[in-house]
This record gives C-alpha cells, structure tokens and sequence, in this order.
C-alpha cells in the first residue's frame, strides 16, 4: 500500500492528466458533479456524493451515435465510432464502493449482448479509482445491496483520510497507473486505513437503513408485487420530473432522437426517464398512460425485473441520491418499506 | 469542396426580421417597388401580426443562426387587428429585456414599428440595425453548435 | 408548530368524520423527521401519518388540479406562499374554487434540510425550533443552527399573507419584515452583459432537464408541454447543449411571466440548487417597473400584466436606453 499527502494530490492529478484525461468530482456553481479536470478546477474528493453519478464517463447524458451529411442527392453517413481512436485514455477517480457497483449494473446491460460498442469503448480505455467512504450518512443504505463502503473494488481503491490518500492498486490497469505515478507514492498506510475501515464500519452498523428487509423481491413474486395496492398510494405525491432517474447511478434508459444541422442531421441518444410521458412512445400512444404505472416501472425495474434477467442481482446499489434528491420524498426505501416488509406482518 | 480563402471573410450577419402582414411587410414591399437598398442578408418572416411572435420564434431564429433579430408591425394604434401589437410590445419589452439579463447583448434584439407607407423608413431601419448588428460581431451567446456542425 | 400540528390534525378528523369533504390534502410523515411528503387522506384511520413540521415546504396547491376533480369536497392545508398558486389556478379555471375547502395554516419559514446538512449537521435524528434557534439532535451529537441560515430560499425573502381561507389556524403571527426580494436581482442588473452571461452559464450548465422545475411550478399546468412534444423539434432531454439549456429556461420563465406567483417551488426542488427564482423575478421585477405593481395570485379575477396594455406602454428600446426602471 501507498499514501500521498493531500497538499500533493493535484501534482497527482496533472501528472495522470499527462497521459489520460481526468474525470473527478468537481465543484462547479456550487455543486460537486463528475468533470474533466484541468488546472484551477476546484476538486471535491470529501464529497459524499456528487450529485449525478459518474456513469455519465462510460454513458454520457447525451452522446452523438452518427451523423448524415447530405449533398445534394448524395447522404455521407458518418460513424463517429471511428474517431474513438484518436480518443485518450481516461482515468475515472474517487468513485465510491456504491457508483462502482452501478457500473457493473450497466456493464451487464451494455456489454452484454448486444454490445453496446459506444459503452464499451469508453469502458474499455477508462481505468477506475475508486475511494472509500469515511462519512456515510443517513440516506445511504449500499450495505443492504452487499456493497462494502471502506473497500470498495476498481483498478486502484484509495482512502482518504485528514493528511493522506491512501492508495492500492488491484489490477493490470491498476499497477501501470501507479507505475505512471510512482514518483508521488510513499510506501505505507496499512494501520490508518484499517482503523478507518473498523470507525466506518461501525458507523454504517448503526445507519436507519442499513437493515432493509429485500427477501420479497425475487421473480416469483412479480405479479403480486405489481399488483399491489400500496403502488396507488405510494406515487400519489410524484411529479412526473426525471429527478430521480437522473441522478439514479444505474438507471440506463435512453432515447434516440435526430437533431437537423444545417448540412444534414446528427443522430444523437440521451438518457431518458420512464417517469416521462414521452418514455417509450409509440404510434399508438403511450403504454403506460398514469404516474402510478410509470412510479411502479421505476421501481419493479429495479428490484424485479432487473433481477430477473441477470441472475437475482438488483439494480439498486443504496447510494441514496433519490432519497435525497425526489422533491417530494418519495424514494425506494419507502417502496421497500411498504412492500418489502408486508408478508412479515 | 469550395476553396477556403486565407484572407478573413469581412463579417456579414445573419438578420431575421418578423414583418407583419398588413403593415411593415407591405413597407418593405414599398421599399423594394421604389428602388431603395437594405443589406440582402436581412430575411424576412412573414406573420399574420406582429403579435403572432411567440418568444420561441425568436429564440429559434437565434438557434439556427441568426446574429440579430428584429420584430416590425404596424404603429401602436394602426394594428389591423386593433389590438394585436400593443400586446407585442409588452411582450417583447420584457422578453428583450430578459435576453440580457441572460447576458446577450441587447444591440441583437429590437423593434420598430413601419407603417405600409414608410418603404424609406423600413429601409434606413434594417440599414442601421445591419450596421449595428455587423459592430456586434457574431452571436455565440444564443446559439446551437450542433447547428453548424461539418461545416 | 406542535400545537399547530395538533389543531390541523383535529381539524381534518373533524372534517373528515362529518363527511363534509371526502378527503383531505396534506403532508404524510417520511422515515426522517426532515422528508415529509404530500398525501391525500380519505378516512381518519390514514391520518395515522399525518404531520405538518418544519419541513412541509411543498406547495400542495398544483395537486389540486387532479384531485379537487374527483368526487366531492377536498380540503387542503395551505401556507400563506401556496394561497398565491391556489388564486391562480381557479383564476385559470384550473381548480373550481366551490370544490375546495382551504385551511389556511402558520408557516413561520420552511427550513432546508440540505442547508443544514452543508452547514456539516449529518445523521440528524430530531429537530426543534425555538425562535431563531435550531436545536439539532444528530447521531454524532447536539448542534444549534442559526434559523435565517437554514431556511428554504423561498422563505429567506417571503412577507405572504394568506390569500384564500375558509377557516385559518393561525396561533403565531409572522412579524412583518423588512426584506427586499429583489435584492439578488439587482445584484445581477448591476453586472456587465459579459458577467451576466457567465453567471448564468455557470449555473445553467448544472441543468440536468429533469424538470422538476416545471412539474412541481403551478403556474406550469399545461396539459401538454411544448417540451413533451415530439414534433416540436426541440431536444428537450439533450441536457449538453447550452442553447437547448437557454431554451428551456427562458421559455419557461416567460410563460409564467404575469403568472408566476413567486412561491419558489422551482428553486427548492431543482437537484443542482439552480437559482431559478432570480429568472422568475426578474420578470416580475420588470412588470412592477414597467406596468405598475402586480402580484400574481391576490385575487382570483381581472386580467393579468400580459394579457392587458395600456396606449401609453413603454417602446421595448425605451427599455434599454431610459433604464426605465
């Protein structure tokens, strides 16, 4: 194991911008989002959470899939696929144990078949920090989805305590970043980062959430899930807004829209939220035609049907974003409250 | 592929200007028919009444790569519909007002009342408004990237 | 605000057990003392999780677009900012005022638990307000809070009285105070074009488009947004682009210009905490100075600011050159 002193750690940052691009939390107008750093960007590593999660590296909010240029009678469709060569690497940092198992939630969806080429080329050239967290809060609930928050997974995980970052390196990828970095490193850091993993430990022991009963959200149960009462009752306060989905770090949905230049057309995707009345529209209208069925998508997608398809895993991974971002409070836990505990009554 | 000259293009903005129907269309008619000259870079949006511009009108006029943006109808007063473009001028009053409280420069934006007989005044307004915009430079501020990709 | 709470809770059983309305709209306790939600009560058994706190900031005054449709009376808890909204809606024929029972309700300033929580207070387990003083109970310890640090922004500059009422339950007055709402407003007025321009981007940049914004404002009651319409040509979900940023926010400020109420629902819900109430006042800074004095939402009837004129209105480029406000 290796530690850096905090005051070097933006020698860190430029020595890594050297070779790969840097994308890290940064504090913009007053909130932390995910950004590609650069010299004066003012870095937030003690944040708990950014307020998007740092899916949009590999799955950009918005992201152009082709374009057509017309001449005439003559269309040039354009792969911009082909300029992903000149790209650089990137170095994604300071993800937390939560949003680094969002990213294996989208791997699934996007790697497995069919690839999603755009997905996995960014995946492919990206190697992820990762940074234990010290300081959970009270809407954070990772530990009821297996997520360790002091150990979290990733080609390097770091810790970060009041005079270090620590740091260790856990694969391939990883060693060639530390190599690239060496210079900077001391060795050391074993017993800090220990202590802090027992304090931290202790702390998400004692979390209001950190003990969610999940037991009733497998396949079996999907029907008397769905058609459960409470659903009414629980979206009667929603708003419709994307909220949630967009700060959700696994929620995956896009649309594919064209936007007409001057010369021809750009084929663009961006996310897309099934809280929406435009979410997957068709000619015929809309499948799902009230808040209510739209409110109970969100949330059988991610603890039944999600799991369904990829052998039980669920595509919630606790880091309480919605809990703190739905403007009306309403969030998962309250979904799992309602209906998780009901046949235990 | 058209050779691109090295030497810089002098600057000619893109100038949209909403006309109403029954007044500063009718002026620009007049203009033309009595041979006098306005920048051909000026193009004209015809509208029922001025008051039939909705502030998204102005905006995508904007996005799609207008440097300047003008709003013509007839003099408070004279509106074929009586009433229509004193609606317009609260309206744009404020909508201007907004665009530069957002930041844009508020030399982009204007309006001018031109009645159907004033073919010299619509003239010498677009003149000055051509030249005011032209000072101006380039609108980067209200404008849509994607718009003019490849070119 | 317990014994408030207590009286409201009286109030709705009452009304409730009598038959008098057929459901009551209000605020439902959350799994923290700091995120109640808005709920609908249709029998005194629901009321179990009925609160009204130092949180309850929600305007509940855009659910009754849907609700008071339904059959029967419906009475809502209004606070002095939400009577506003309520105006204006049965203004805009959006609610049917004889549908709706209004109890108007002491609000003595909303807090904003993310205020709080920036202020380093985290794993909060209670809250009591006394005075100006917040006392926090948090896992980690106890914390005072100074209360004009902590408020909802919508509180920060708010003089409201109830508008509309069918009964009140008001047992602490609000003292009058001496706030000028405007203020940041004219900070940004005082500015170059250049500042202003990169003041906004800065912050428009942060846009998300989830429009909670819009969803949440009851001056937006739309049954269809030009930003749900496929067919507009607007990239209404492309959050990357900075003209489709401007789009979205300039449009939508300038349909709820004369509307807009100034509840502040916009800059509470925004996930970016955008100051998306500086776009709505200026608009209503604008009216007042060009116009004459107007507050949306004082009465339920008369014209509002841009559906009237006046012979004399000011030229749009008097705007500029006179500075006329």
């Amino acid at each position: 194991m290796y530690r850096i002193s905090k005051e070097k750690l933006n020698d860190l940052y430029a020595k890594i911008n050297e070779t790969s691009g840097l994308y890290i939390p940064v504090k913009r107008a007053g909130e932390v989002n995910y950004a590609v750093w650069g010299e004066g960007k003012e870095v937030s590593l003690e944040t708990l959470k950014t307020v998007k999660s740092p899916k949009s590296m590999f799955f950009p909010q918005t992201e152009n899939m082709m374009k057509f240029k017309t001449d005439g009678k003559n269309i040039e469709v354009i792969d911009v696929r082909e300029q992903f060569d000149e790209r650089r690497p990137f170095v994604l940092f300071g993800v937390k144990a939560c949003d680094y198992k969002a990213i294996e939630v989208l791997d699934k969806v996007f790697l497995g078949d069919p690839v999603d080429s755009y997905y996995k080329m960014r995946r492919e050239t990206t190697t992820i920090v990762t940074l234990a967290c010290s300081r959970p809060e009270e809407s954070c609930f990772c530990k009821v989805f297996d997520v360790d928050a002091t150990a979290p997974q990733g080609d390097v995980t770091t810790w970060l305590d009041a005079e270090y970052l620590y740091w260790q390196a856990n694969t391939e990828k990883g060693e060639a970043l530390t190599a690239l970095v060496q210079e900077l490193l001391e060795e050391g850091g074993e017993t800090e980062v220990a202590t802090q993993q027992a304090q931290t430990k202790a702390v998400i022991e004692r979390l209001p959430f950190s003990n969610l009963d999940l037991s009733r959200f497998t396949p079996e149960n999907l029907n008397a899930l769905f058609n459960e009462k409470e659903w009414e009752e629980m979206s009667e306060a929603c708003l419709g807004c994307g909220t949630c989905t967009f700060v959700c770090p696994t929620c995956q949905c896009f649309d594919i829209r064209d936007f007409k230049t001057n010369e021809g057309v750009i084929r663009y995707r961006c996310w897309d939220s099934c809280m929406y009345s435009d979410f997957t529209l068709m000619a015929h209208g809309n499948s799902r035609t009230t808040q209510m069925q739209r409110f109970r998508q969100r949330f059988m997608h991610k603890l039944v049907y999600y799991p369904s398809q990829y052998d039980g895993t669920y595509s919630c991974v606790g880091c309480g974003r919605c809990v703190n971002k739905c403007p009306q409070n309403l969030n998962i836990v309250k979904v799992i409250k309602t209906l998780g505990g009901k046949n235990n009554d | 592929m058209q050779d691109v000259s090295t030497e810089k293009k002098e600057f000619t903005p893109n100038i949209v200007a909403f006309c109403c129907n029954w007044c500063s269309y009718a002026g620009a008619d007049l203009a033309g028919s009595s041979r006098l000259t306005y920048p051909a870079n000026v193009k004209i949006i015809r509208v029922p009444c001025s008051c039939r511009v909705n502030p998204m009108f102005v905006l995508k006029a904007f996005q799609r790569g207008a440097d300047g943006v003008i709003l013509c109808g007839c003099h408070p007063g004279d509106c074929h519909y009586v009433t229509g473009n004193y609606y317009t001028r609260r309206r744009m009053a404020l909508l201007y007002s907004f665009l530069n409280y957002m930041g844009i420069e508020k030399e982009r934006t204007r309006v001018e009342w031109v009645s159907a007989a004033e073919g010299a005044r619509f003239a010498s307004v677009m003149n000055d408004f051509v030249k005011q915009v032209t000072e101006l430079g380039e609108n980067k501020r209200l404008t849509d990237l994607r718009v003019k990709e490849g070119e | 605000m317990k014994e408030v709470e207590m009286k409201m809770l009286e109030r709705a059983k009452a009304l409730l057990e009598s038959g008098e309305v057929a459901r009551v709209v209000a605020w439902k306790k959350g799994d923290f003392c700091f995120d109640p939600s808005p709920a609908v009560f249709e029998s005194v058994e629901e009321l179990d999780t009925f609160v009204y706190d130092w949180f309850c900031g929600a305007n509940l005054s855009k659910y009754l677009i849907q609700i008071a449709k339904k059959e029967g009376k419906t009475a809502v808890f209004l606070k002095p900012c939400d009577t506003y909204s309520f105006n204006q809606l049965v203004k805009e024929h959006r609610i049917d005022r004889e549908k709706v029972y209004v109890i108007a309700v002491e609000c003595l300033a909303k807090l904003d638990v993310e205020k709080m929580k920036a202020k380093g207070v985290s794993m909060i387990e209670s809250v009591e307000v006394v005075d100006k003083d917040v006392h926090v109970k948090t896992a980690y310890g106890e914390e005072t809070l100074y209360k004009p640090d902590v408020v909802l922004t919508k509180c920060e500059t708010c003089n409201k009285t109830h508008q509309a009422k069918d009964e009140e339950i008001i047992l602490h007055e609000r003292p009058e105070r001496d706030v000028n709402r405007f203020a940041e407003v004219e900070k940004l007025e005082a500015m170059t074009e250049d500042e202003r321009f990169a003041f906004w981007r800065n912050q428009l940049s942060k846009c998300i488009r989830c429009n909670a914004c819009r969803n949440v404002c009851p001056a937006c009651s739309c049954v269809k947004c030009v930003f749900d319409n496929p067919a507009s040509g607007i990239s209404a979900k492309a959050n990357d682009d900075q003209f489709e940023e401007q789009l979205f926010h300039i449009i939508r400020a300038f349909h709820v210009a004369g509307r807009c109420t100034d509840c502040g629902e916009c800059s509470r819900v925004c996930p970016q905490n955008i100051p998306l109430h500086l776009l709505n006042r200026k608009f209503i800074k604008d009216i007042d100075g060009l116009y004459g004095e107007f507050q949306a939402g004082e009465t339920t009837e008369g014209k509002t600011p841009l559906t009237s004129f006046t012979e004399g209105d000011v030229e749009p480029k008097d705007v500029f050159n006179g500075e006329a406000k």
